[in-house]
């Protein structure tokens, strides 16, 4: 549960960054509010001068003569009026565009950074919490800057100049009224705040009503095989009826609230009412800056402004509660932004090169050959080596946190054309050692050379393109099959996708799709199986025709037949390249090269099957079901 | 859709009505106030007795305090009532999702079911808030401070008359003209917002193919366009408030002048500056009413799509159901498939299963080998009736399965899910999913048989360990293994395993085989698996492609008449295991 609390500042933050997007607009907003706002507060000065005109003539009935004063005063009101319209119809329409830009601004600059997180971010944060800082978060920074934050620009001009105004008329009703608008105050305090309990309540109870929908939705086919439908009514019903319980209260208080702080602006009504009588009738001295008499004509504007000074305080009131949770909103949302971005000091590029005179040089076009560009920066020179795939880890120690190291002394060498293969329990370190070759993660003490050069000073999107990686959780996105294909190398031509598919042993349940390569996939795939979906990852992979290929459990849900397809087509994609391949399965990495044993952070055992099964270790007893895997 | 929903509110029909009179009540003191403000007015304009301001003031603050109680009061039975009527669609949502079919639940998916309960049931809490509150309130409000317009003000109130409807025209042109806008801008909002999930969740995928730039664009564009049509139609719902200025300014301006002319220039009228003043606050009233209805309108519209929503699924019929005259008992293991055709859907053209003819015998050990969609798994779900079979039928005990109490069929024939799920609770709450009044002794028993025990024990807490929700705390293979063992608690007749021993070492696998096979040799064993050693001593091996069974024969046979069966049982064992056999 989120507390709705903000970081202090937030609120300046929020009002900077809109005006640094709109300086012209954000100023013309707030003149048009503060006009519009005074405008709307200053009828009961004009009502004051009706008043006093019909009360002069109500005897002598010289209705041509009140004209005179009537028409110009009315005129006056008339086309102030107008002009508060068109500023309060300005900003309105200046409002909508300026939320909606700023919405897409932010959005933007989210996406934009998420982009650069490193993945360390993404392992420790949870989806779901990520996802809420667009959508809730979001929300409720809308519902602030395009209501609230105008709503309290204008209710706080309208009690201010009402406030002036009322001590123009009389001053005993203004300390009558601003009495009683501390009293609402105070209480909507009070009613407020076990509301704001109730609702933190309520959000509880609610999370965890859906955390039951959702893990019951999830398993319901296995709550019909067990027949535990009743037993599962029974749990919900708890839960349901403890959430009513929590929502009751909160919306009761919520609910209550309006009625009183309306109500009490009528008792203060009536009460404004009773003191002016009593001012009248005992012919009480007028205390106010404009000296007038207190009269009917005085009261009859007063009414008015007293309803319009608490409604106004009672909308601030119900603003604040907004205004909270957007600042919270807005807080998050800052701080995703300001989320340290994964940092690249690499130089070294990927290139496309060609040979001139047996020579390396670096080509325009694509040719098939790439070289890493490697500037050096003590003698100017640029030196160019050939992409050949070679990946070497040199007594490399690394822990996801400080404090624990889950790789130790790890060395590997892989050579182009070699396929290396991890195998060992959960946890043993096998997806780790990939994490590192691609730079998810950077090694705490070792070395990691590609092709000689230390991966540190590689570009990290030139090192990540030149190595393709197939994971378990495949990730496919909206868009059709051949989208989804292509997504490994932008300019592949249809052609290079359904031969990477072909490869990858895709093809066949590809065009048995209802629409084929057009096939459009929705939610990751939800259509597909488990192991379809790694088939279309695998061609997604193939597709980039990478150096080096990364298969992490790439192969775990499809079944052996089709996984002998898909290797007798990565073996040809990849002849004389480099792979690694962890997997689950023995047989997936039984003709590996080199097979690497892990255990607890550490290769303790490597050698190819044929050397592991004579050396009778720990792969032997894994081969032979004597050891388990978990 | 009105009518089924109307159905969930039972109980809490009392307090709506409450609700309903009670906002009624403050409403009518709501309009009575500013007629009494009127004249006392009226009365201190003509500078009468101070008793007699008292006297009224002390009626207005009556009226304010009544007004304030059947408001609070209001608040309170419209908050329970709505409360509980999202109480009872939840209840009802979910338990006729209990009596959903495979079949009801692939229709839907899990994930929109789990947004039809929240989302969409908290929507329309909303809308039944607003409905029994403020959409009595406003109208009722509209009626009576017209009415006493006109009463107070005579033929003056006929300013209304001729404001009310501009307003209306306005806003009712502002809804028909944002309505579609928002609908479509709602979802290209929602699409907007999965194509971020993916991103979330696909991080490492963007990051390894170095596409943080295209999905940059990509996501620009998208964005671009919901902020467009946002704009456009906000700005249209701009209208809204200079239209409502207009009015309310309108009505101040006409009501001042009308009435000072009635004042002074028609003393006969009876108009006076107390008349005056509440005449003006009549008018923001009617105005303000008018404006709240359409917001309520506004509201109701988008919410509709949420009831729509749920009354789908209230009126779903469970596709299937438990027999009238049921039998309520399985003899014995006996499984028959007699020309069995199966599609998904009725439209489909494709059947996913055609021609099964199959007989297994009590007790028999058969296995079931395939490639990926060659419907394994459907095959086997058929047995315990999780779907209906097109044409044909199947039988369990010599008896058709839809013949069969469907809790009495389904406790005989306990199917392990390739797809299986954990719930959070301890490790011995999981297991009594399979038999609610099991021994400690009975689930000791079953998690030895599913090699479970070993791993159970080496936990601190044992049986009572704490497992997350999904079983994220535990690897895969323990999970299957917990899964087989809460199966095996029902004591069933026909055991089914789809794929379950996947994740489980091969030596594990064995030691479970071994052990059904010593314990429950009356229990028919039916085994779908990737690995040929899960199905190698079976009594039968059934080969499965396109929806259709290729080969039917034990081991030994198979071997010589299947050309299939033997690529896959050389490609998974030979080399290996000659090479062991050799040392």
């Amino acid at each position: 549960m989120k507390k709705p609390t903000a970081k202090k500042g937030t609120f300046f933050r929020v009002l900077r960054t809109l005006y640094s997007f709109f300086p012209v607009s954000m100023i013309l907003i707030t003149l048009c509010i503060i006009f519009s706002a005074a405008v709307s507060s200053i009828p009961s000065l004009f009502m004051q001068r009706v008043i006093a005109l019909i009360e002069t003539h109500a005897k002598d009935g010289a209705w041509a003569v009140a004209l005179e004063t009537l028409v110009p005063l009315l005129v006056l009101l008339a086309s102030l009026y107008v002009v508060a319209l068109l500023a309060n119809f300005t900003y309105n329409r200046a409002m909508a565009v300026v939320t909606q830009k700023l919405l897409y601004k932010l959005r933007g600059e989210m996406f934009a950074r998420m982009q650069k997180l490193p993945i360390s971010y993404f392992d420790t944060h949870k989806n779901g919490d990520v996802m809420s800082y667009y959508t809730n978060d979001i929300d409720t920074l809308r519902e602030m800057v395009s209501r609230s934050f105008p709503q309290l620009l204008n209710s706080t001009v309208i009690i201010l100049t009402v406030f002036f105004i009322m001590f123009y008329f009389c001053a005993w009703l203004a300390f009558l009224v601003i009495g009683g608008v501390i009293a609402m105050s105070i209480i909507s305090k009070k009613v407020g705040g076990g509301s704001a309990k109730y609702f933190l309540r309520q959000q509880i109870a609610i999370g965890k009503t859906e955390g039951y929908i959702e893990e019951m939705m999830n398993g319901q086919k296995v709550v019909k095989v067990f027949c535990h439908e009743e037993a599962s009514i029974r749990g919900f019903d708890e839960i349901n009826d403890s959430l009513f319980r929590d929502a009751e209260k909160a919306n009761r208080y919520a609910n209550t609230l309006m009625p009183i702080l309306n109500n009490i602006g009528n008792i203060l009504y009536a009460l404004v009412a009773i003191l002016g009588g009593v001012l009248i009738v005992t012919n009480a001295p007028n205390i106010s800056l404009s000296g007038m008499a207190i009269s009917a004509s005085v009261i009859v504007p007063f009414l008015n402004m007293t309803k319009q000074f608490s409604g106004n305080v009672g909308q601030l009131s119900q603003q604040i509660n907004a205004i909270v949770m957007g600042l919270a909103g807005a807080s998050r949302i800052f701080s995703f932004i300001d989320e340290e971005p994964e940092t690249d000091e690499g130089y070294v590029t990927l290139v496309n090169a060609k040979t001139e005179n047996g020579m390396l040089v670096e080509s325009k076009e694509r040719t098939g050959l790439w070289a890493w560009k490697h500037p050096h920066a003590a003698d100017g020179s640029v030196t160019y080596t050939p992409l050949r795939g070679d990946v070497r880890f040199f007594d490399v120690d690394f822990g996801y946190r400080p404090d624990k190291t889950v790789l130790h002394n790890v060395t590997i060498y892989a050579e182009p054309g070699q396929k290396i293969a991890f195998v060992g329990a959960t946890g043993a370190g096998k997806t780790t050692i990939t994490n590192l070759i691609n730079r998810f993660y950077d090694i705490a003490d070792g070395k990691i050379r590609y092709d000689g050069i230390n991966i540190n000073k590689i570009k990290k999107a030139d090192l990540r393109r030149s190595l393709g990686i197939v994971l378990q959780d495949t990730c496919l996105f909206t868009g059709s099959v051949m989208e989804n294909i292509r997504y490994g190398r932008l300019d592949a031509t249809d052609e290079d996708c359904v031969h990477a598919a072909t490869l990858a042993g895709a093809h066949d349940f590809i065009t048995r799709l209802p629409e084929g390569y057009a096939t459009v996939l929705h939610g990751g795939g939800a259509g597909l199986s488990q192991g379809q979906r790694q088939l279309i990852a695998i061609a997604r992979a193939a597709v980039a025709d990478p150096p080096v290929m990364i298969l992490d459990e790439a192969t775990s849900s499809i079944d052996t037949h089709t996984e002998a397809i898909v290797q007798r087509g990565m073996d040809n994609l990849m002849k004389g390249r480099t792979v690694f391949v962890i997997a689950h399965r023995l047989s997936t990495v039984r003709n590996s090269d080199v097979i690497m044993v892990l255990e607890q952070g550490r290769i303790i055992e490597r050698g190819s099957h044929e050397k592991l099964i004579a050396e009778r270790g720990k792969y032997y007893q894994l081969y032979t079901g004597a050891f388990e895997l978990e | 859709m009105f009518k089924t929903l109307a159905a969930c509110v039972r109980e809490y029909k009392g307090k709506s009505i409450a609700s309903a009179v009670l906002v009624a009540l403050e409403v009518i003191m709501e309009c009575l106030i500013p007629f009494v403000a009127a004249i006392l007015i009226k009365n201190i304009d003509e500078g009468c007795e101070l008793s007699v301001v008292v006297r009224w003031g002390a009626l207005l603050i009556l009226l304010a305090c009544i007004s304030l109680t059947f408001g609070a009061l209001a608040g309170g039975a419209c908050a329970t009532a709505s409360c509980g009527f999202a109480k009872n669609l939840r209840h009802d949502l979910y338990v006729r999702v209990q009596d959903f079919s495979f079949e009801n639940i692939d229709k839907f998916s899990s994930a929109s079911l789990v947004t039809r309960l929240t989302t969409d049931v908290a929507n329309v809490q909303m809308s039944y808030m607003m409905l029994i509150r403020v959409a009595i309130r406003s109208p009722l409000m509209l009626i009576f401070a017209l009415v006493m317009g006109f009463v107070m003000g005579g033929s003056m109130a006929v300013i209304f008359l001729a404001i009310v409807p501009v307003l209306a025209f306005g806003l009712i042109m502002v809804i028909r003209l944002t309505m579609p806008l928002f609908r479509r801008v709602f979802r290209r909002y929602d699409k907007l917002n999965e194509s971020i999930e993916e991103n979330i969740i696909g991080a490492r995928v963007v990051k390894s193919f170095v596409r943080e730039k295209y999905e940059n664009e990509k996501f620009d564009r998208e964005a671009k366009s919901v902020c467009a049509d946002f704009t456009k139609a906000e700005k249209i719902l701009a209208f809204n408030g200079p239209l409502m200025q207009l009015c309310v300014y309108s009505v101040m301006i006409f009501t001042l002048y009308f009435g000072a002319r009635a004042i002074i220039a028609d003393p006969a009228s009876g108009f006076d500056v107390g008349k005056l003043s509440a005449l003006i606050t009549y008018g923001v009233q009617i105005l303000i009413s008018l404006m709240t209805l359409s917001m309520i309108f506004v509201m109701l519209t988008i919410s509709a799509e949420s009831a729509v929503r749920i009354s789908e699924v209230l009126r779903e019929e469970a596709s299937v159901i438990s027999p009238k005259e049921p039998v309520m008992q399985v003899k014995n293991g006996d499984v028959v498939f007699e020309n069995v055709t199966f599609r998904y859907s009725k439209t489909a053209e494709k059947a996913a299963l055609s021609d099964i003819d199959l007989s297994i015998r009590s007790g028999e050990t058969v296995g079931i080998l395939g490639g990926t969609g060659s419907s394994k798994s459907t095959l086997v779900q058929l047995i315990s009736r999780l779907y209906d079979v097109s044409e044909g039928r199947v039988l369990v005990g010599g008896t058709d399965v839809r013949d069969y109490d469907l809790t009495v069929l389904r406790d005989s024939v306990a199917v392990v899910l390739q797809k299986n799920v954990l719930f959070s609770g301890t490790i011995r709450e999981n297991l009594l999913w399979g038999n609610a009044s099991a021994t400690d002794e009975e689930i000791k028993e079953a998690c030895r048989m599913a090699c479970a025990d070993e791993f159970i024990e080496t936990f601190p807490e044992g049986y009572d360990t704490y497992i997350e929700q999904g079983g994220a705390n535990v690897s895969g293979g323990q999970k299957q293994r917990l899964c087989i063992a809460r199966a095996l608690l029902k004591k069933p007749k026909v055991l089914i395993l789809d794929d379950s021993t996947s994740a489980v070492d091969t030596r594990t696998d064995a030691h479970i085989r071994a052990a059904f096979a010593s314990f429950i040799p009356e229990t028919t064993k039916i085994i779908i698996a990737q690995r040929v050693a899960s199905v190698m001593e079976a009594d039968k091996i059934i080969l499965m492609e396109g929806g259709k069974i290729t080969a039917v024969g034990n081991h030994e046979t198979l071997l010589r008449s299947s050309d299939v069966y033997r690529e896959i049982y050389e490609s998974q064992c030979r080399t290996g295991e000659e090479e062991v056999d050799e040392k």
